[in-house]
Order: structure tokens, then sequence, then C-alpha cells
């Protein structure tokens, strides 16, 4: 789960400025797209897999932020090998894969605050009407209620199917939605409770 | 400390859902009982302003009061799922601190303290959905402990909590040096409070002390 990837160390990685990290995150995914090609790639995957080497992650970390991905990795494969080639699509697939877990680094060596905090040194000269604070606090929510809308998820679907609803899709969203809706009513009023304006 | 409310009201659309409660409260232990959707919650969320009066005045300590009340009363949420927003137990400790600008070393020393009073220091690198129910129902406290307010309001605090765990979290707000108000089905975590109030219909039916009002309250519900 990708709220379970931060990891308790203190790595150079874990040391480095949060700010600096995003940044070097989003130049390193729009590199990967604009000089295409193999060597580029296997560039990349070597420089990932030594930052995912030193900031402590190991090999069940890796399979567990992939797995989610594979159905869509495999889409995607099946697509592209279609549409072009075998090698094209594998090139593709490959090249998620390294963006997800050069994304993965930066997650697993951040904790959500000093995400917030690199959001916010990152939108410190948008203009004033920006708002800055509440753009950063949405973001760390979604990382914390991504295992809250799962268990949301999975209780609902537990309780259709107690009453034989296997595979009704609207009986699986409308609560789904209802109950997430409720949730992020009373967070809101748990966050102005506790000072944030 | 004292808190007033004086003629509050509130409606939800067409919806009265507290009519016209004039109290003074200034005990240190308060409970509130009531039925379900008698307005209890809408109640105890006036006191630190998430819900603001329709009508009618909230005043602290005589001075009316709007936006700083929540500066002096914390607020527990029933769910803390819902209150804890950040995955890790110390950043989301700091979180209502950063709110109130204060120091990295000031919030640390705060952080720290609350969380060895209450003996749980050893969660502060958890991860905040891997813990128990218990576990994060003390988070929550301590989340608003931190800020030091004057009072903390519970709502229905120990609903989703074991019989070993709700008399934990019991034991902790009864040895709590602030004001508090907790609202609570649970009539036996009530009996030792100073005073007892009973919303039936956003009204205020009943008001008194723990013995003569939660008897009268079981009396009727079994009528």
């Amino acid at each position: 789960m990708l709220t379970d990837l931060y990891i308790f160390a203190d790595s150079p990685l874990h040391r480095t400025r949060p700010g600096i990290k995003i940044g070097v995150l989003v130049l390193f995914c729009t590199l990967l797209f604009v000089f295409e090609g193999w060597v580029t790639l296997a560039l990349g995957g070597v420089a990932v897999a030594l930052c995912l080497a030193l900031s402590g992650l190991r090999a069940r970390h890796v399979v567990a932020t992939l797995r989610p991905a594979v159905w869509i990795l495999l889409a995607i494969f099946l697509v592209q090998s279609y549409l072009v080639d075998i090698l094209f699509a594998s090139f593709v697939v490959f090249r998620f894969a390294v963006l997800i877990l050069a994304a993965t680094v930066v997650t697993a060596t951040t904790r959500t605050s000093e995400m917030v905090d690199g959001i916010l040194a990152g939108l410190q000269f948008a203009p004033s009407w920006v708002p800055k604070n509440q753009i950063a606090l949405g973001v760390s929510l979604c990382l914390r209620f991504i295992p809250l809308v799962l268990s949301v998820f999975h209780d609902v679907r537990q309780a259709q199917r107690a009453r034989g609803l296997d595979r009704n899709l609207t009986a699986l969203l409308v609560p789904l939605v209802v109950r997430t809706l409720k949730t992020a009513d009373e967070v809101a009023q748990a966050i102005h409770a506790r000072s944030f304006d | 400390m004292n808190i007033e409310f004086a003629d509050v009201s509130v409606k939800k659309g067409e919806v009265t859902v507290l009519q016209d409660i004039s109290i003074r409260l200034s005990e240190r232990r308060i409970g509130v009982i009531g039925r379900n959707g008698s307005g209890k919650s809408t109640f105890a969320r006036l006191f630190n302003g998430i819900e603001v009066p329709t009508s009618g005045k909230m005043l602290l300590d005589g001075v009316p009061e709007r936006k700083n009340l929540r500066r002096h009363v914390g607020f527990v949420f029933q769910n803390p799922d819902n209150q804890i927003v950040y995955p890790i137990v110390e950043e989301d400790l700091a979180f209502g601190l950063k709110n109130l600008k204060l120091s990295r070393n000031e919030t640390e020393d705060r952080i720290a303290d609350a969380m060895r009073r209450l003996g749980i220091d050893h969660l502060r690198n958890r991860l905040t959905h891997q813990l128990s129910g218990g576990e994060k129902q003390m988070i929550a406290l301590v989340g608003v402990l931190v800020m030091r307010p004057r009072m903390i309001v519970f709502d229905e605090p120990t609903t989703l909590l074991d019989l070993w765990n709700k008399q934990k979290f019991m034991a902790t707000i009864n040895d709590l040096p602030q004001h508090v108000v907790v609202v609570s089905h649970d009539l036996e975590l009530l009996r030792g409070f100073d005073r007892i109030l009973h919303i039936e219909a956003g009204r205020i039916v009943a008001d008194g002390n723990p013995v003569s009002v939660l008897d009268n309250y079981i009396a009727s519900s079994q009528c």
C-alpha cells in the first residue's frame, strides 16, 4: 500500500530536502520522455535501482509497489503490441515501471508532513490568491486516506456479499461514495477543530 | 473557566436541531445524554466552533467568542480514523501545533510530554492506520492534548472501543486536569461526573447531578 511505503531510516535520501526530491522526480520523469530510447531508459533504471537500494527498500517493497499496476501494465503491453510491436510495448511498460519506482523512492524517503513542506516551498512564489496550505494539505490527505477508503471499500463489498450482491457495481459504488463523502465531512470538521485555517 | 450558551439555536435547512439553549457551564466534568438524533452532537460541536449558532451567542468567560473557541476547546470525535490527518503518529500530533505556528522545539517537547503522560511513547513512529482502535483513540486524544486546551469535548469517545480500552480511555479522561464534556450513551461512564445534561428534541429537558438525571433518564426509557 502506498502509505505503507515510508521507510524509517536515516539514509542520504531521507535527509535530502523534500522540495529537491520532488523537483528531481519531475525532471527525471520529463527526461525519460524527452530523450526516448533504450539507453536512456536503462540508465534511468540503474539510477532508480541505486536509489531504491540506498533508501533501504527491499525486494518485497518493490513487488508490493508494482503489484497493483500489473494489470494496467499488462493492458498497455497488449494494446501497444497490437498497435506497434512487442519491442515498443516492452519499452513503454518498462518505462512506466521505472516511473512508478522512481516515485516510490520519494514516498519511501519522505514523510507526508515533509512532502507538504516541499509543496509549500514550491508554491512560495505563487500569487497570493493560490490557496497554498489547502493544496499542500489536500495532497497529504490523499495519501493518508487511501487505506481508509480501501477499508470502506472492503466493508461495503463484504456487506453486499452477505446480502447476495456479488457483482453489482451500483450496490458497491453508491454506499462507498456516500460513506467517503460523509467521512470527508467529518475530516474537514476535525481539521478545523485542530486550528487549520 | 465557564462557557455560556445564550439563547442558542441551530437550524439545518428547515429542521431546528437545537432550540433556545441558555445555559452556563463551569463544572469540571459534564456529561451529555439523549436519544439518537436529539441534537447532542450538534450541542457538543458548538463548544469549539465546529458548529456555529444560527441565532444566539457563545460566551467564554463572559466574553462573546466565535473563531477563538477552538483555541481554548479541543474536540475528540467518535471515530479516530476521521480525526487523524497524517500517516505517521508523530507528524499527525504535530499537525495542530504547526497550525498554531509553534517552534520545532516546542512542538517536539509538547508531543513527547503528552505521549509520556499517557504512556504511549512507543507509538511515536508507527503508521496510524496500523494502530488498534484503542491506540488510535489515544492518538486522537494526544493530538488534542498537545494543543493544551482548557476544555476538551468528547463525542461518544468509547463507542468503538472494547471493554478494556473503554475503561482505560475513561480512566485517562478522568485524570485530565482540563474541563471535560463527554457525550455518551454509556451511562455508567458518567456516574461520577459533576453535572449531567439531558437533551431531547433540541432542548435541555433535564440538568443536574448524575444520580437524579441518569435515574430519570433510565426510567423514561422503560416507559
